[in-house]
Formats: C-alpha cells, structure tokens, sequence
C-alpha cells in the first residue's frame, strides 16, 4: 500500500516539477485550456496505455496496441464510407478488437507462448488487416464526426470545452480504476502477476483470466481507435507506428511492475499526463526540439525503473 | 541452357546440403526447407527469379538482391543470437543502429572527420549502447526486457540529438562503399559473412559460446560450476551493441543518408524473429549462428517473393505474422508433447 | 476418538512420466486429530497432498469426507468439500495486502464491486480468530510481512473458510522457537474444535509435542500408520530410514574399517555460522578420508556443504586450508582452493540439460581456464571418453544430451564434471538420489576409490547405511547444531539413530 502511494508520489512530484517549468517560463501555461488540450490529445494513447496497464499488471506485454488502433480506424472509415452507422461501425470494431485479443490471450495460455512473440505476431497481423481494408487515408464524413462529436463536448469556462475524446479518456480511467481496484477481477490479475503459481493454488482460474486480460486490452485499443476517428475526423492504417512503446512506457513511469503485480491505472493516467506535458512543453518552447522528449523520457523510465529496482532488491537482500 | 544447368546445379547442391543437415539433425534444416520451398515455388512461378546477369563485374539478380538486404538483419540476429541463447533479449537494437548511423554521417559533414575515423566512431557508440544494457541487465539485475526497453525508447532520441534532427546526406566513396558496393557480390553480405566468421570465431574459437550456453541454459548450475554469469551477460550485450552499430552502418550508407527516425525502425523485431525461425528458444540455452543468417534470409525471400507475385506491398505483415506464430507453436511443449505422442497412441491403438 | 473417520484415502496412485510417486498409499484422519505425516525427501507426502486438494489428479484409489465420496479438482474444488491447505512455502500473493491475501477470490461484494471495509474486517476477524498476541496490520503488503506473519496470514486464510480438514505442509520450517509455539497452541485450540489437521513436518520434537498419530511414507509407499504415543522415537526414525525396528536392534557394527590415524588435515572449518541455515559449526577434513554429514531432512546437512562451497556466503566463522584461514564467498573461489560439489537437486542446480555429456563434462575444467583457453576438441573429447569409461556412463556417444540421459548417468557425468579438475575435496551430496541399485553400487565403490587415491570427502546422505558404509567419521546434524562426531568403532546406524532421536 505504501509504496504504491511512493510511486504515485513521485509522480505527481514530477508532474508538479514539468507544471512549475512550464508556468515560469511560458505564460498561458496554467491555464484550464492547456490541461484541457492534454487530456484531448492524449486521450487514445492514455486508453491503450490503460489496457496495457491491465496486461502487465499480470506479468505480460502487448505489442499490438498500435496496430490494433490503426486497424480499428481505417475498419471504422472503410465502413461510414460504405454506408453503415458510425455507432454501428464502432460497436463492430469493438466486438473485433476484443475478440482479437481474446484470441491472443488464448494462444498465451492454452500453449504456454511467450506473450512478446505472440503479440509480436499479432501486431503484424493487425497491420496487415489494416492494409487489407484500405492503404490509403481515408477521411470520414457522416453527421456523427462533423455535429453530434463536437455538440458533445461540454463547455468548462468561456472558450473552453471539454472535447468528447477527453470525456471518453476520463471515463476509461475511471472504469479502469474500478476494474483494477474494486472487483474480483481485478485482485484476480495482480495474483497472477505477483506470482502465477500460488494463484493457481489459491484458486484464481488463470486459464480464464489471460483471455480475459488480453481481451480487455484489444478492446481498450479498439475503443482508442475509434477515439482517434473522433480526433483525426479520418482513419488511416500506417500510422500510430510505436505507439505500444508511448503506453508502455506511460504506465511504467506510473508505477507499473514490468514484471507484474504492482500498479494501477491512476499511475498510469499521470504517467501518460507526463508523456504529454513533456511533449507540451516542447512545443511550447518552439526551440526546444522534439527528440529531447525521447531522451527525457528515456531517463524518466531509467529512475523509474532502477529505483524499483532497488526497492525490490533491497527488500529481497532483508529477508 | 548454361542456365539450366546452373539451376540443376545449383538444386543439387542445395539438396545435398538439406541432407546432410537432416542426418546431421542440425536445426539448420528447418529454416533452409522452408527456404528452399520459397525457391522451389520461385522455380516455378516467378519467371526471371533465377537470372542472374553479370554487368561490370557485378553480379545482378533476385537472389542476389534478397542476401543483399537481408544483410542488415543477418547481421542483427547474429548479435541477438547471443543475447537470446544467453537467455535475454535485446529490444534497443533497431536505436541503435540510428546512433550509430547518425554518429558516421555527422562525424562525416558536420566535423569533416575521414570516413575510417567515422566509422570507429560509429563502431565505438554501439560498444557503449552494449555496455550500458548490459550494465543495466547483468550488474543492476533489471530483466532483459525491461532494460533494454530504456535504450529502445530514447536511442531514436540521441540519435536525432546528433544529427540536429535534420537528415544528414553524405556522399563520400569510402562511406557510400559499406551499403552500396560489390566485389562480385554485394558489400554488405560480405560483411555479413565476415561479421559471421568473426562471430563464430569469438564464441567456437574460445570457449564463449560454450559458456554463453551454459548460461542460458541452466544459469544456477552454470553458476555452482564456477562460471561468471555476470560478465558473461555483460560481454553479450557488448557484443549486440556492435553488430547493431555494423548494421546501422550498412543502413545509413545505404541510402546515403543518415535518417534517425527511420533508420533500423523495426529491424530489433525482425532480427528476434530471425533468431527464433533459426530454431533458437527464447528461452535461451543453444546458439544457431549460421541457422540465425537463414532465418533472416527467409525473412527477406519471403517478402521478395510477395512482391514479385504483385501481393500488395500492404499484406506483408500478414504472412510475418502467421509466420511467427507457426514457429511458436512448433516450439511450444504442449504441441511437441502432442506430436511426440502421436506415434506411441497410435502404437497403443494398434495393439489393443 | 473412535467414531467415522473424518477423511479416508485407498488405496491412491499417481504417476508421473518416469516416476510412480504414490503407491497404493493409505490414509485416514479422524475429527479432532493431529495427523503427522513423516517422510525424507521424495517420499510422496507433497504430492499425497497435492493429491488431497485436487492440484493433481489421482490416476487411482478413493477418497472420501465423512463417508461421501469425493473428487476434488482443484484447489478450490477441494476447499468446497471442507479441505483447506497450507503449502509449503507459503503460497501467497507477495504485491497484495495482508486482508487481500486472506480474502482472495472470497471478497465481500455488493453488485459486483468489493467491500473494502468488510474485506478488511472478515481479514481481522480471520486473525483474530488464531487468538495473536501481536496485532497484524491487514492493510500492510504480504511481501513486508516477516516469514511467520505470513505464514499465520496462509493459516488464517485457511481457516476463513468453514474447513474440516486443514493441511499443514512444513509449517514450521521457516519459523523460530517462539513462533512455532505460537503455532502449536492454534493447532491445539482448532483441534479442541473437532477439526482434522494433517500435519507435514521433518522435526521429530515437534510431531511429539503435537500429534497424536503418525504415517509414515517412504519411496512413494506407506510404510505405516501409528500412533505417537506408542511409537517409540527411535523406531521412527528407523521407519523413516526404511529399517524395520527389529532390524535396527539386530544392525550389527559395520565390518570395521580402521581409520589410519595421523592423517594430515586438509581443511579445518572453524565456527561457520548462516544466519537461518546453519549455527556456528566446526569440523576437520582430513586427507584419505570422508566424513559423512548425518541428519534428517532441514537439520543442516546440505546447508553446511552450500555455506562450504561459497553458493551461500557465510555471516560467520572461517575456513583455514594448509593453516591459512579464507574465506569462500563464490563457487568459483571454492574451485580455486580445490573444492568441488555434486548438487543435491540434479535438475536444478547441476546439469546443463541441453548441453552434451561432453560439453557438461568439461563445464567445471573450462570455467576453472577461463573462457580464452578454449580445452582443445581432441583433448576435451579424449577426457570425456575417459570419464564415459572409467565411470561405465551409459550411452550411445559423448554427443547425447544430458537431459537425455536417466538419472543414473546424470549424476555419473557430474561426477565427471568434478573429478575433471582433480580437487582436493569433493563434497557429495545425496549422491545416489533417485539412482538404480546397480548405479548406486559403483558409486561408492568410486568413492572408496578416491579416499584411498588421498582426496577428501565430505559425503551427505539420507541413506544412513550409505554414510555408516562409506565414512571414517561422522558428524550427526540436529536442528542446525552439530551434536556429535563419530569416529571408526563408534560408527554404526544404531549408534546415530539414538543420537539424532535422543
């Protein structure tokens, strides 16, 4: 309990620090629309981050995010273009992503494969069926994206709405915070993260729980694609290329094991805030270029990362 | 008809090496048969596949341009080869390689060093990409995985961090000569059979890659035997580090250009599929060199074929991906349970 | 006492690929009852146990709860017919609290979503019922907890559920004294309440302070089941060691080997101490000689062989070789003073599966050269075929894999793996584990061998024959403490057996 409020500590310490840099040295930093924007724009990289969080909670890896994301994009322009309902294409595209990670899930545990390989495999796949249904950008142009999106964003102040794609990332964290803190299956998937054999033991049905798991994360990536079709208005196959390695990268900075068992999702929201107010402030900046964002937040993961490290040894070397 | 018989020829000698491989029981095999029905199907339905043409000294032709750009991954997977039988992975590679790149072109325009001091120096950021994973895996105990993850994430930083962020284009005859050039076959293949030689002769020649097996294979007992698992880790990391600076080489000199978002973007992924087709367990525990460069021939055949058939460019991943998991399942206990099985119920039925 | 038992098991099989680890097993546990169930290594209580909750399938016999027959599936299955366990090791989630342990999988939910505040109270409720002196924090991390915490964290899950039967597996092997005796009164009180406790433990003051009957098992198969007060600590000893009691009265003296006296000493260990493996213990190492290590299962035995071969660093003491004083913190150090040790888990910390008897032959040789003088093909495949012959290694080539080979030959080819090296000392432990008669013949005879060619030998055994055979001293192990040395005459199963029992 502690050191998981540790984590979560020195993470709002350093989103204090990235906030303090940004109000000294640019005005207008502090403002409602600026957190407003970060939410917006970082909303379908957060909800991925968010299934991401769940799979490596439980002691595993996704690296189909991104593909799945852009599959579930240009699947949702292909058909508005065709004719079918917005809603509709959505609600397909959904049932797809998690039937796909289902899918993974089951490869995972019925034949006991190393979860990188199979989602490695899967991360093609979902490329590749991306292709299939179009390879070239293809905008969407239905009432739903040019009206009903924008009428619903809820107006904060004077000027400042709190876009549609931001409402969907608030509520991901929410449910995924619930999910995560206050039911079975939750408790259930840090078992299996913390140490799979004793849940077998303790009767966690891990066979289940993997499909599961890997299911909830396709369907947290196709439910990221559509809200990319909100935010780009267009679906395109080739793009998000890496994107796993942004969720990834946002829910170990928030405090998420790599090797299971430790985390959450309120973490892993702050860690993608950090991801995104890194980028902000960059562009803020103007001269600052964009690759020290990788750099900062490769050393992000380092102290992360080694002071967990650390943690863990220590308290491995007390016993 | 010369060229018939250079097929025939040709076909025989690939036969006679299939053989020996099986009844050597050489893991080998696997990967070359499925390289060899790549070729077989191009016998047959890709006119053209196998003519080769000789211009200028050079050799010309659709083998020779599969080896040629297989070669970046070649190189790769015999660096990972290492890393996975000593039971780790190395995810940073692909960034690497764009530091590296990157580190030759600026050195190159922006210092205006000569391209053999450029080329050290390239050679020289891989060596320390390695040390640092390997500092990193081996000294602080992070998993693989998680470690290289760092260097993956911000390596594409650093190396945008050199270059300015702009697209350095050299044109220098020594530099362009890694990519591009050819003694008879392309330069890049003969380096990678001579990243090959020196790889093998590192780890046959000593007893490293003895070690290294050791290692992946049961670190415990490696350890009770009196082994340094540590520096044994630390060393294949280093040595990741410096064929991924090789690769990054050839890549950048290749399209003369040393772009660091794009450069090696990927190719971490191929080279551990390379590995893996070449029959290596991610487990760890047995090294497959020369299995290893098959497999990231295969790869490469696969991908030129499609194109050669017309398969839209854009359907690629999806036979990668069916590829990958065909070999995972092959490789999985229960499926091998399954297939070793298969005889003795079948047996069991009969004497009932 | 005499009514219908609470738990039966007949007549229980169970194989698995190689090994026929339950043979026609028996048990019975009544209500109100402390069953210890007593055993070495390999005996068949983890898996009869594992059996009993469904972790395992039975492949044959039955068994029954108060007189219905049952089939549990897994561990869960098991805890609906009244069945809750403590594994070893306590088998508990480390990332999750204290009332997430106890409460897993068993939360309090309204509409799905978990109660936290009733979590936490079922939690405290659970402990409170195990009357600790010392409050637990239930919202403390599993992983922050001391061993015994813990444990009373897997016993108070246990017991959350309405159980009738509760499985204790070497509860007390990683507790102290006081710890243990708080433990003991729990199980005195749940018993007092009718319930049925099977009781897996391998000290024997214990079994006799708490239980009330005992089976014993032995390779997989019951020896028999008795009764504490009327079976006699020796005799359970004898049970467990596979002698009938008779014949441990009739065990004469072995056939007398003189021990030469002025042997020059070679090693002396001078109080070194483990914290939680070994207390502080001396002993010498003589040249021409094995000392054979004698105790039960978790007195020490093997735990002063790892501190002596640097794989667990000692906290204390020294060791002086040729009259200078060292210390070993790597195995590597130990192989550079001349040490050399066969593992007592084969598997896991002694071959190299994967590699070949020839490569894991030279393993030990190379690592000594280092990785640059590189043991030339010729000579490593002429050292192999050396060893293959001189030790009888039964294969078709020096090629084979290891993980090929039976137990046999893998435990020859580690032999090998030593003798390559040609070390001073040579510590064995459980040599001729799981090995063929025929096998564990050559063996000793391969050890007498190196005794006579001068190499000294520590020899660790829970084959008390193998060690009153093969020693020319004996130091017998008790609970960590070295409590007595046996030289020459005094040297005979009887005479160890009373010590260890005393």
């Amino acid at each position: 309990m502690k050191r998981r409020h540790l984590t979560l500590l020195a993470n709002a310490l350093v989103l204090l620090l990235l906030y303090g840099i940004g109000g000294v040295y640019f005005k207008n930093f502090l403002t409602l629309r600026v957190f407003v924007n970060l939410l917006g724009d970082n909303a379908f990289m957060g909800i991925a981050a968010i299934g991401m969080t769940f799979v490596i909670i439980s002691g595993g890896i996704d690296l189909s995010v991104a593909s799945v994301i852009a599959f579930t994009s240009i699947f949702i322009a292909q058909t508005v273009h065709d004719g079918l309902h917005p809603w509709w294409a959505m609600a397909m595209a959904l049932c797809l992503g998690w039937l796909f990670g289902a899918t993974q899930g089951w490869l995972i545990s019925f034949f006991e494969l190393p979860p990188f390989l199979v989602t490695l495999s899967g991360m093609f796949f979902a490329r590749g069926m991306g292709y299939i249904v179009n390879d070239v950008s293809l905008a969407i142009k239905h009432g739903v994206y040019s009206q009903t999106i924008r009428n619903l964003a809820i107006p904060l102040a004077k000027n400042v709405r709190l876009p549609f794609t931001a409402q969907c990332f608030i509520l991901f964290i929410l449910a995924g915070t619930f999910l995560l803190a206050f039911t079975r299956f939750g408790r259930y998937i840090y078992a299996i993260g913390s140490n799979e054999a004793s849940a077998r033991l303790m009767g966690v049905p891990v066979h289940r729980m993997k499909i599961l798991i890997y299911a909830l994360s396709g369907f947290c990536a196709a439910a990221s694609g559509c809200v990319v079709t909100f935010y780009m208005q267009s679906g395109n196959s080739s793009s998000f290329v890496g994107l796993e390695m942004d969720a990834i990268a946002s829910a170990v900075i928030g405090g998420t094991l790599l090797s299971g068992g430790v985390g959450g999702v309120p973490g892993t929201f702050l860690g993608a805030i950090i991801l995104g107010l890194i980028q902000a402030l960059i562009s803020f900046h103007g001269n600052l270029n964009n690759w020290w964002a990788k750099i900062f937040i490769g050393i992000l993961l380092f102290l992360f990362i080694s002071i967990q490290q650390l943690l863990s040894r220590r308290l491995r070397a007390a016993r | 008809m010369t060229r018939i018989a250079a097929i025939a020829v040709f076909w025989t000698c690939l036969l006679a090496v299939l053989y020996l491989l099986r009844r050597q029981r050489n893991v080998a095999f696997w990967p070359l048969l499925a390289l060899s029905a790549i070729l077989l199907f191009n016998l047959f339905f890709t006119p053209h596949f196998y003519n080769l043409e000789m211009r200028g000294g050079h050799l010309y032709g659709v083998p020779i341009d599969i080896i040629n750009h297989a070669s970046k991954v070649a190189v790769l997977s015999l660096g990972m080869t290492l890393v996975i039988g000593a039971g780790g992975i190395d995810l940073s590679v692909g960034a690497v390689m764009a530091i590296a790149g990157a580190t030759m072109a600026h050195l190159n325009i922006e210092a205006g060093m000569a391209p053999g001091y450029c080329i050290l120096a390239a050679l020289a950021t891989g060596l320390l990409a390695g040390m640092w994973n390997g500092f990193l895996v081996a000294i602080m105990e992070i998993p693989p995985m998680v470690a290289t993850i760092i260097l993956m994430v911000s390596g594409r930083g650093v190396a945008q961090l050199i270059t300015s962020g702009q697209i350095i284009n050299f044109n220098n005859p020594v530099l362009n000569f890694i990519g591009n050039g050819f003694i008879l076959i392309p330069f890049p293949f003969i380096l990678t059979l001579v990243v090959f030689g020196v790889t093998y002769g590192v780890t046959r020649g000593t007893a490293l890659g003895f070690m290294i097996e050791a290692v992946g294979d049961n670190e415990v007992a490696a350890r009770r035997a009196g082994l340094s698992a540590k520096t044994i880790k630390f060393l294949v990391y280093v040595f990741a580090g410096l064929c991924a600076a090789v690769a990054g080489l050839v890549h950048t000199s290749n399209i003369r250009s040393a772009d660091a978002n794009n450069i090696g973007l990927y190719l971490e992924l191929d080279a551990i599929m390379a590995v893996v087709i070449g029959g290596t367990a991610m487990t760890g525990g047995r090294l497959y060199l020369a299995s290893s460069v098959i497999g990231a021939i295969l790869i490469q055949a696969l991908t030129t074929t499609m194109y050669a058939k017309d398969v839209s460019p854009v359907v690629a991943p999806v036979p990668k991906a069916l590829v990958i998991l065909a070999v995972c399942l092959l490789q999985s206990e229960r499926v091998r349970r399954y297939l070793a099985d298969r005889p003795n119920r079948a047996q069991g039925r009969g004497n009932e | 006492m005499r009514q219908e038992p609470l738990l039966t098991m007949r007549g229980i099989e169970k194989s698995f690929p190689g090994v026929r680890a339950l043979k026609d097993v028996d048990f019975t546990l009544r209500s109100g009852q402390i069953h210890a169930l007593m055993g070495e290594n390999g005996a068949g209580k983890s898996t009869l146990i594992k059996v009993l909750t469904g972790v395992y399938p039975r492949d044959g016999g039955d068994m029954a709860m108060e007189g219905t027959r049952i089939f549990p599936s897994s561990p869960r299955d098991a805890e609906k017919f009244g069945i809750s366990t403590v594994y070893q090791e306590v088998n508990l989630i480390p990332h999750l609290t204290v009332a997430e342990n106890i409460c897993l999988g068993r939360e309090d939910r309204a509409a799905g979503i978990i109660r936290w505040k009733k979590v936490r109270e079922r939690a405290r409720k659970a402990l409170a019922r195990l009357e600790l002196d010392d409050g637990i924090d239930v919202e403390a991390q599993l992983s922050d907890c001391s061993i015994a915490v813990q444990q009373m964290v897997a016993i108070a899950r246990a017991l959350d559920i309405d159980a009738k039967v509760l499985i204790l597996d070497e509860p007390t092997s990683s507790l102290d004294e006081a710890e243990s005796d708080e433990l003991f009164s729990i199980m005195a009180r749940l018993k007092k309440r009718g319930m049925g406790i099977i009781f897996v433990t391998h000290f024997l003051d214990q079994v006799y302070r708490v239980s009330d009957a005992i089976t014993v098992l032995r390779n997989g198969q019951l020896v028999g089941e008795y009764s504490a007060a009327e079976l006699p600590r020796l005799e359970l000893v004898a049970r467990m060691m596979g002698k009938r009691a008779e014949e441990v009265k009739r065990l004469e003296k072995r056939a007398a080997v003189t021990t030469k006296s002025g042997r020059k000493t070679v090693i002396s260990v001078r109080r070194l101490a483990r914290k939680g493996s070994i207390n502080p213990i001396d002993f010498d190492l003589n040249e021409g000689e094995v000392l054979g290590l004698a105790g039960l299962l978790g007195s020490g035995r093997s735990e002063t062989a790892e501190v002596l071969f640097g794989v667990d660093a000692a906290d204390a003491g020294e060791i002086e070789i040729d009259g200078r004083a060292t210390k070993v913190d790597s195995p590597a150090k130990a192989m550079r003073l001349g040490f050399g040790m066969l593992t007592e888990d084969r598997k896991y910390s002694g071959i190299i599966p994967n590699l070949s008897i020839k490569e894991n032959i030279i393993l030990a040789m190379q690592a000594k050269l280092g990785p640059l003088k590189k043991i030339p093909p010729r000579q490593a495949n002429e050292i192999a075929d050396g060893f293959i012959k001189a030790l009888d290694i039964r294969t078709p080539s020096r090629e084979q894999l290891v993980k090929n080979l039976s137990g046999g030959n893998q435990q020859k080819v580690i032999i090998a793996r030593w003798l390559a090296i040609h070390p001073r000392l040579l510590i064995l432990d459980e040599p001729t584990r799981g090995i063929d008669v025929g096998t564990r013949a050559e063996i000793e005879e391969l050890i007498r061998k190196l005794r006579d060619e001068g190499m000294s030998l520590l020899l660790i055994s829970s084959e008390l024959d193998e060690v009153v055979r093969n020693s020319q001293r004996v130091l017998v192990l008790r609970d960590r403490n070295k409590i007595a040395e046996l030289a020459g005459e005094d040297i005979s199963e009887q005479r160890i057996l009373h010590t260890i029992a005393q």
